[in-house]
């Protein structure tokens, strides 16, 4: 199990919620797992409803079994005025970069140097040991950029190495680029059986796998529950499915009766259903294709809040994701 | 609690109006801003106007099914629009002249917006050939024009400057990026319009310029403190190729944030609307809300809400409680069924036969049905064994479990939409049902199209009732 585990897809299908069920899943007991976000969104805090997390990691949530998670909340400021203190002691300097806007600057007008301030925090805290030389987490897992730009966001310290050509940045880049490229990190894509994400999954791998990066699973997240067979029995006729709604106390089955009346209804949403389920197994198909683990997570009619969290967790282990 | 529902929106009456230029779809992500901008684009050209469409992110086969797949950042003329029945036709007398009864389709252009090249246009456009190429080669400008965010947002406002300035077309609708923050449109240009005109930016540039003669000196310290140091860090050619693009860009543009200003002032304008896209889902109508606050804040002018994806049902008087108790009384009647069916299966070797048997009987006026019937015990008889009786009351169940979801999704939506017209009752609404698959050809489009309109030409309609 990769000890690096990084969750992208494309916008809103669920990369927040995967990443952090993926957390509590792979804290099993006596382990511990850091999720750790990168844009600035706050979007832990929202989900485990606490309040904002600061610049630091702090533990969120016990999981079943007893393992711990913690969380992290990667501010590209902070994380750089970090480094220009780690390796030039800047003091006072530091804040006078700030004021001037040269922080902002330097973050905001290449992407580059705020992408590799982020990976490397996140390597970092995977590669981090304690005393006794155990590593301080057994899984780091990251609620990444979406797909469209992921492989850019992983792939940024190939660039920047690039661009800043010496220097401690430079080599902070190479480190942080053997951890990415090696087995200890997987990238996984959440996707939704649409036809929209999953276009965007299958380019997002391919994209990955030109850059060498590891891909690790397909999670689909949202699924519906069958309800019905599919293709609906055409055998069955009308009359009798408007005896068995009479049967089950809906009203009259002959024309015009209640139970009649909810027959061609009720149809059209079989067959409305029907079309769905054929769009979705040819997404499925799509996915199958790519030649990947394919793991399924149900969608929560309510929405998800704590308890739904925990299900999806449960769900991962279930299907040995974790 | 039931609310007041919100008013209608009338599609035809904004698209037909000659004032009506700009129209902006407006939106989180995934909600249906392309879709709608499309579907817009394309009923306004049937209804004779001259549209352009300006898309950011549409869907692979529907790009391929507009001809606008290949990126080369022009419109493209759309093929396959079809005049519109009952659409009035537009004011230029050549329209006049073929009658009310069949009126001309206009003409629909579509584009992909590419924004690489759009920025990279707007460089040559402003500069001469050798400083455009050494802007153009600089990994700064590369890393800008590729991705910087906010930069789609920008080059999407400049794109809308342009065709608004090029004046052929009596339409433009504008798609919007995706994003989480339907906000981001309004804001991103003009944050990346201040960050290029920023303060640190004058300062690499000409570090006398900036502060009073107080402050001078204070910077021209910190000044050479910070390049120093970010050399250090960075390697010193890396402030170079900073340094140079700066200028580069600066000497070209009268500043972005002017620009940025510009093409914000013309969405301020009259004759610009916007709709805001959202699905009947809580964070997507809670974005929609905070653009509809927005909006107003800035007086820009709101069209109305699009309510893309909503939920129906033919059989919305069946409660999902009453279908769930339905479904579960079909299935212990089976239950109980199968028993006595194995039974039977004993005693009858040739009982597979008689499968066919039930589909001879059971006609439309069976004497035996009545509708007061209250829980079909008349079919308690040998019938009640038979296997395609049992199929129907399986695929009821399953219809009626079926349906039970439909309608607590129906109601889930209906509460975050009683929420959003609490806070907004005036905001005028069009709804567009949830299609079962995508809308990726024209003829999806059009179909979008036609719901957009449905509900204000049914409003408008009543209201020539009431007046007439
Ligand atoms: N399995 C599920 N069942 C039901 N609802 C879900 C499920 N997974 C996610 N959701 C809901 O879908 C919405 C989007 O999820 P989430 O915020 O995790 O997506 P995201 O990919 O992180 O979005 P963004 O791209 O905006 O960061 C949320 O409201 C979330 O509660
Ligand atoms: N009313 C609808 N019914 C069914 N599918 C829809 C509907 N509206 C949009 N879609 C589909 O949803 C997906 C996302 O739509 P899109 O317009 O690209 O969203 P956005 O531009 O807001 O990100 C597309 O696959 C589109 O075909
Ligand atoms: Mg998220
Ligand atoms: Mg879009």
């Amino acid at each position: 199990m990769s000890r690096f585990q990084v969750v992208s897809g494309k916008g809103g299908t669920g990369k927040t919620t995967v990443a952090a069920a993926l957390a509590l899943a792979l804290a099993t007991e006596g382990k511990r797992t850091l999720l750790v976000e990168v844009e600035g969104r706050q979007g832990i805090a929202q989900l485990f409803e606490t309040e904002a997390l600061p610049y630091e990691e702090r533990k969120i949530a016990v999981a079943p079994g007893g393992g711990e998670v913690f969380a992290l909340a990667i501010d590209a400021e902070l994380a750089l005025l970090d480094y220009l203190q780690m390796f030039y002691r800047l003091g006072s300097a530091g804040r006078a970069l700030k004021k001037l806007g040269a922080v902002d600057f330097a973050t905001t007008i290449a992407p580059g140097v705020r992408d590799v301030l982020l990976t490397g925090k996140a390597c970092e805290a995977v590669r981090r040991k304690d005393k006794r030389g155990r590593f301080a987490y057994d899984h780091v897992v990251m609620d990444a950029p979406p797909t469209g730009r992921i492989t850019r966001f992983l792939n940024v310290n190939d660039e920047v190495a690039g661009l800043a050509k010496i220097g401690p940045i430079h080599n902070q880049a190479q480190a942080v680029m053997r951890v990415l490229k090696s087995p200890q990190t997987a990238v996984h894509l959440v996707t939704l059986l649409e036809e929209m994400p999953v276009q965007e999954t299958v380019d997002g791998i391919a994209e990955l796998r030109a850059a060498a990066l590891p891909v690790g699973r397909v999670l689909v997240n949202m699924v519906r529950a069958e309800v019905l067979p599919s293709p609906v029995p055409q055998d069955v006729r009308r009359t009798d499915v408007a005896k068995a709604l009479s049967r089950a106390g809906l009203g009259g089955a002959r024309r015009g009766g209640l139970a009649e009346q909810l027959v061609d209804p009720l149809l059209e949403q079989a067959s409305q259903y029907e079309e769905r389920v054929a769009l979705e197994r040819r997404q499925r198909a799509e996915l199958t294709e790519l030649g990947l683990p394919v793991t399924e997570l149900e969608l929560l009619p309510e929405g998800i809040d704590l308890a739904g969290l925990y299900r999806l967790a449960a769900e991962l282990r279930t299907q040995g994701v974790s | 609690m039931t609310l007041d529902p919100a008013p209608a929106l009338d599609v035809d009456a904004l698209l037909d109006d000659p004032e009506t230029r700009i129209v902006v779809c407006c939106g989180a992500g995934g909600v249906g801003k392309t879709t709608t901008a499309a579907a817009l684009g394309l009923r306004a050209a049937e209804r004779g106007r001259r549209v352009v469409v300006l898309t950011i992110d549409p869907a692979r086969r529907l790009a391929q099914s507009m001809g606008i797949d290949s990126l080369d950042n022009t419109p493209r003329r759309v093929k396959g629009i079809e005049p519109v029945a009952g659409a009035e036709p537009q004011n230029g007398e050549e329209r006049e002249e073929r009658g009310a009864a069949e009126p001309a389709p206009g003409e629909l252009h579509a584009m992909m917006l590419d924004m690489k090249r759009t920025f990279d246009e707007i460089v040559e456009a402003h500069a001469d050939p050798e400083r455009a190429r050494a802007i153009l080669e600089n990994p700064f400008y590369q890393s800008l024009s590729a991705g910087f965010a906010g930069t789609q947002e920008y080059m999407a406002m400049e794109k809308l400057g342009q065709l608004r300035a090029e004046g052929d077309w009596d339409l433009i609708v504008v798609d919007t990026p995706p994003s989480r923050s339907a906000l981001d449109f309004l804001d991103a240009p003009g944050r990346l319009g201040s960050f290029l005109d920023g303060k640190f930016i004058r300062v690499l540039m000409a570090p006398a310029k900036v502060g009073g003669r107080a402050g001078m000196k204070f910077l021209n310290v910190g000044m050479s403190m910070m390049t120093g140091t970010l050399g250090k860090l960075l390697g010193g050619q890396f402030l170079r190729d900073v340094q140079t693009f700066v200028a580069a860009m600066d000497t070209m543009f009268g500043g972005f944030r002017t620009r940025a200003d510009a093409t914000y002032r013309l969405l301020q304008a009259p004759g610009t609307a916007f709709l805001v896209v959202a699905a009947p889902e809580r964070d997507a109508l809670r974005e929609a809300a905070y653009f509809v606050e927005r909006l107003a804040a800035d007086r820009m002018p709101l069209a109305g809400l699009v309510l893309n994806r909503v939920h129906d049902s033919g059989a919305a008087r069946l409660s999902a409680e009453r279908a769930l108790a339905a479904a579960e009384n079909l299935d212990e009647a089976r239950i109980v069924d199968q028993e006595g069916g194995k039974k039977a299966l004993r005693t009858t070797p040739e009982s597979p036969d008689r499968a066919a048997a039930p589909a001879e009987r059971g006609s439309e006026n069976d004497p035996r049905e009545s509708d007061s019937d209250p829980g079909g015990s008349e079919d308690d008889s040998t019938a009640a064994a038979d296997s395609s009786t049992d199929a129907a009351g399986r695929l009821a169940a399953g219809l009626l479990r079926l349906h039970a979801e439909r309608m607590q999704l129906i109601a889930r939506e209906q509460r975050t939409r009683d929420r959003f017209t609490a806070l907004h009752p005036e905001v005028a609404v069009a709804e567009v049902a949830a299609l079962p698959g995508d809308v990726h050809d024209l003829a999806g489009l059009r179909d979008i199209g036609t719901r957009l309109a449905a509900d204000g030409a049914r409003a408008a309609d009543d209201d020539d009732g009431t007046r007439s």
